[in-house]
């Protein structure tokens, strides 16, 4: 995989070094230029040409770039939709969009429209822009490998229905996202049909439904990304062999909200993540043949659920650390696997100083099964009543299943060295 | 009232149990602190503790400190000195001797420790407040049960009988009705019950502070509103806040009305 | 001056005092209130210090109806019948407690003097014998000069020196011209102190008068004699004064009837708690 990925970045590069070699000519498009629209500007450059856009209000849509131009900004110009057109369509390898301010592109619920739309096409660059109040922000389909990088996009989603995704993706290899802040929107990133991606650096925060949502998507990475305030975190369903590291997961709450939910998925490497203040920390649907490494779940409602039709997953090297409920498991049968994690509830010993502890931890808790049965029971947390029944369970499990135990718990929190944000 | 109030305190501040009390919770804190690093865990230890304790040593020792100073209460009863205030006065003493030494006991290692300073200093005060809140609901109940029962031992198989009642068996009544109702919308319900106690309004403050992330985890319309927003915590607050005044009140009714 | 009219009080079935009119309106003189116990001179007492409600009837101290007040107490000295006290405060914080609740001047250094309290008052009130405690309970109630006193067996406990000296304090306090009541079983103290007898039995006045009434009307020498008549239910010789109260009584407790009076008043004469 690593050799893949390389020579990805090595095309990425190539493709740069390429658009840099082919700069030749300039357009100035302004106000009081002799070229007064974008799309004249477009018209007039040749391949390879950069068109410089002058600071100013561009009243302009439908923008075509079908050849491979830079469209640079000066001083952020805004390019305003008027709420019924999508601002650029690139139908053309090697555009370079940076530096422009896109606001209020068209809001169609049946054409999905969107701010930057990529049609068919490679070695796209999308930088530094700002995008407001669009429907879909940056819309790739049908694309090879291009770059968006430190875009902000804000929407004003309120409800999934009338909101578009930040930056959606569909049928898409190798595309590589990253420093972007997206809030705002149905979904802060959307992948579908997605191969060979990475989602990297980027910041996504209040969005209704998803920071990142992987739908279909194989052989993906995303890694040191913050998600907090959405919907729910990251969903990754339907999706195998996806790398999910030094990401960090916070206060995403609500009923159905989670800081990551795993359905259907398998194959997958998930470390080194942080899940802190989300209702529930990671939720598994499905989700088989996982490794869970280093990850610190702290102060979540529920830090991990897992409910039927999980199998092997490992969970090695965690941290648990005052959530209210640990670990819930439904269904009886269970192939997972808790083995060596630290559980801050954790009361045992450790008399022969191996830094494990000498007496299994059984993470379930009677009262979880409670609260599975009768929701409104969880305003009961942490009663000195409920604490007896825990124990009582604890002393002779009857409900719990009786097979999940960390065989040998921690004695310390485990360390590791952390990712390059967090 | 201040000026008797000045006095039990004094005489309570004294005492060999007043001492014990503020001891215990500076070694229990103490110890927690030193044993392990991670703070919200010691502030869910000493939640526990509080939310039993505190109820069960403020209804216990003013059922005590009633009877023990019913000689010298008549001494009061005989100076020119109105009876509520005197009732007031010795009530407020208590409830404040309970309240100074949780305060001091759980304050000075948490000083020690630097922890004021830290962001954990809301959640400190979250936990001591409801400590001196329970501290003076349950003596004035303890007051309540006195005044009402000349028979000592009657008196103190009551107050027993009221810690056990909301430290425990309330709560046993209300998960088993939440269990056997499940089939029906409940989230009133609960939050009305909760209301009814004391010890889960407290520990649900405390709760909004430390797992409010669970709580949010069962979002129908009215959880999400009491628990999400200030809301829950101004109503149980508020609520807390009648559970004093509640007692208090009773006190005066019945000291006006009682032989001595 | 205190005024008691048609008072009644009962405690569930028990009725402790049934309809009890009692005027104490003369200056100077010290009134016995005396009886077995549960005749309800302990009930009658914290009446009139407002710490028992009655359930019918008025007292008035100085004119005044005392129901729900409390202001009136600054005239009234009163001595609890046991002295218990804040056992971790010391002597001296206790009376320098009561001087700071009553405000007003007090006598406390003089009377600390005259029971020789000196080297106890840095005492705790828990580390004092009984005897001390009574002396500090007297000094309470001494320290203001009040119009009205009620001692509550003010005897109790009290070595030959202090009983001398509580003597002075009574006899002072008459020629001060003020009302004193006083409850005791101690009947040679009622002798030598009290111009005036109140016996008291089963919630009613038994008899009123001057201890030279109360000898004469039941032709007995001493008073202990005279009350042990009483008990007995022997009709009272015709024609006395108009103060007797004791016509149309007879015993209903049979109980109550001794072989011997003399062993047996004393016991029917002790403090009633």
């Amino acid at each position: 995989m690593k050799t893949r990925l390389m020579r990805i970045y090595i095309v990425i590069l190539f493709l740069g070094i390429g658009a840099l070699g082919l700069r030749a000519g300039t357009v100035n498009v302004c106000a009081d230029c002799p070229v007064k629209t974008i799309k004249e500007g477009i018209r007039q450059a040749q391949a390879g040409d950069v068109v410089l856009i002058g600071s100013g209000l561009y009243a302009e849509g439908n923008i075509v770039v079908d050849k491979p131009l830079t469209l640079r900004g000066v001083n952020y110009p805004v390019i305003d939709g008027q709420l019924t057109e999508e601002a650029f369509t690139i139908t053309a390898d090697s555009v370079t969009i940076e530096g422009l301010k896109i606001q209020n592109s068209g809001h169609n619920q049946l054409k999905d429209l969107a701010a930057i739309r990529v049609q068919r096409t490679k070695g796209y660059i999308i930088r530094s822009n700002i995008l407001l109040n669009s429907y879909f922000g940056i819309y790739l389909e049908y694309a090879g490998a291009g770059e968006v990088y430190g875009n902000t996009i804000i929407g004003q989603a309120v409800t999934e229905a009338n909101a578009g995704n930040a930056i959606h993706a569909w049928y898409v290899q190798g595309v590589n996202i990253s420093h972007n802040f997206l809030k705002g929107h149905r979904d802060g990133i959307y992948l579908e049909f997605v191969t060979h991606s990475f989602i990297h650096d980027n910041h996504s925060t209040g969005n209704v439904r998803y920071g990142l949502h992987y739908m279909f998507s194989n052989d993906d990475a995303y890694y040191c990304n913050t998600f907090d305030h959405n919907g729910a975190g990251v969903a990754v369903m339907f999706s195998k062999r996806i790398v999910m590291t030094d990401n960090y997961f916070e206060h995403n709450w609500g009923r159905a909200s989670y800081g990551l939910l795993l359905k259907e998925i398998t194959d997958a490497d998930i470390a080194r993540n942080a899940f802190v203040s989300n209702t529930v920390g990671i939720m598994l649907e499905g989700a088989s043949r996982i490794r869970y490494q280093n990850n610190q779940f702290k102060s979540n409602g529920w830090a991990v659920q897992v409910t039927g039709g999980c199998e092997d997953n490992n969970f090695i090297a965690n941290n648990f650390l005052s959530n209210a409920l640990d670990l819930v498991i439904n269904g009886r049968l269970n192939s997972n696997t808790f083995d060596g994690n630290y559980w801050s509830e954790y009361n045992g010993y450790d008399l022969d100083r191996d830094g494990r502890g000498d007496v299994p931890h059984r993470p379930v808790k009677l009262f979880s099964y409670i609260i599975s049965q009768s929701p409104e029971s969880i305003i009961l947390l942490r009663s000195f009543f409920v604490d007896l029944l825990n124990f009582s369970e604890k002393v002779s499990p009857a409900l719990t299943p009786d097979n999940v135990l960390d065989n040998m718990p921690l004695m310390e929190e485990a360390q590791w060295a952390v990712g390059s944000r967090r | 009232m201040l000026k008797i109030m000045k006095y039990t305190l004094s005489d309570l501040l004294r005492s060999r149990w007043g001492l014990i009390y503020l001891g215990f919770f500076l070694l229990l804190t103490l110890s927690l602190l030193w044993l392990s690093g991670d703070v919200s865990k010691v502030v869910i230890s000493l939640m526990n503790v509080i939310l039993i304790l505190c109820p069960l040593i403020a209804v216990m020792f003013g059922v005590m400190y009633f009877y023990n100073s019913r000689e010298f209460t008549e001494l009061l009863l005989a100076q020119p000195i109105r009876r509520t205030d005197i009732f007031w006065g010795q009530y407020l003493g208590l409830a404040l001797s309970l309240s100074l030494s949780l305060l001091l006991g759980i304050g000075l290692p948490f000083l020690l420790y630097g922890l004021l300073a830290s962001s954990e200093v809301l959640n400190f005060f979250v936990l001591v407040s409801t400590g001196v809140f329970l501290s003076f609901i349950f003596s004035g109940l303890a007051f309540y049960i006195a005044l009402r029962n000349d028979n000592r031992i009657r008196g103190f198989g009551l107050a027993i009988l009221v810690w056990l009642f909301f430290a425990v068996i309330y709560d046993g009544v209300f998960l088993l009705s939440l269990m056997l109702l499940k089939e029906y919308p409940l989230e009133h319900y609960s939050i009305v019950a909760a209301m009814f106690n004391p010890i889960d309004l407290s520990r649900i403050l405390i709760l909004l502070k430390l797992d409010i992330s669970a709580l949010m985890g069962y979002t129908g319309a009215v959880f999400r509103k009491f628990l999400g927003t200030g809301l829950g915590s101004t109503l149980s607050f508020g609520v807390l806040v009648l559970w004093v005044l509640v007692p208090a009140w009773s006190i005066r009714r019945l000291a006006l009305r009682k032989d001595f | 001056m205190i005024e008691i009219r048609n008072l009644h009080k009962s405690y569930g079935k028990l009725e402790v005092l049934q309809g009890i009119d009692l005027g104490f309106e003369q200056k100077g003189r010290i009134a016995a209130i005396l009886g077995p116990n549960g005749s309800g001179k302990t009930t009658l007492i914290k009446s009139i210090l407002g710490m028992v409600l009655p359930d019918k009837g008025e007292i008035r101290v100085d004119g005044q109806a005392i129901r729900q007040q409390w202001a009136y107490r600054e005239r009234i000295s009163y001595l609890p019948q046991i002295a218990r006290f804040p056992e971790n405060l010391s002597v001296r914080e206790l009376i320098a407690m009561i001087k700071d609740l009553r405000g007003g001047h007090a006598e406390d250094e003089l009377l600390i003097r005259l029971f020789g309290l000196e080297p106890h008052l840095h005492k705790r009130l828990g580390n004092l014998s009984g005897g001390t405690k009574q002396k500090v309970n007297i000094v309470l109630a001494f320290m203001y000069d009040c119009p009205t006193v009620i001692l509550d067996e003010p005897t109790s406990g009290l070595d030959p020196v202090a009983m001398i000296h509580l003597r002075e304090l009574l006899n002072e306090a008459r020629e001060q011209g003020k009302t004193i009541l006083l409850s005791t079983h101690i009947m040679s103290f009622v002798e030598e102190m009290a111009d005036e007898v109140v016996f008291l039995l089963e919630g009613k006045i038994r008899f009123r008068g001057s201890l030279q009434t109360l000898k004469e009307q039941y032709q007995e020498e001493n008073v202990e004699r005279a009350i042990a008549h009483i008990l007995q239910g022997k009709q009272a010789v015709e024609g006395n004064d108009g103060n007797s109260q004791t016509a149309g009584y007879k015993l209903q407790a049979t109980s109550l009837k001794p072989q011997d009076s003399r062993s047996f008043t004393p016991h029917l004469l002790t403090p009633h708690n």
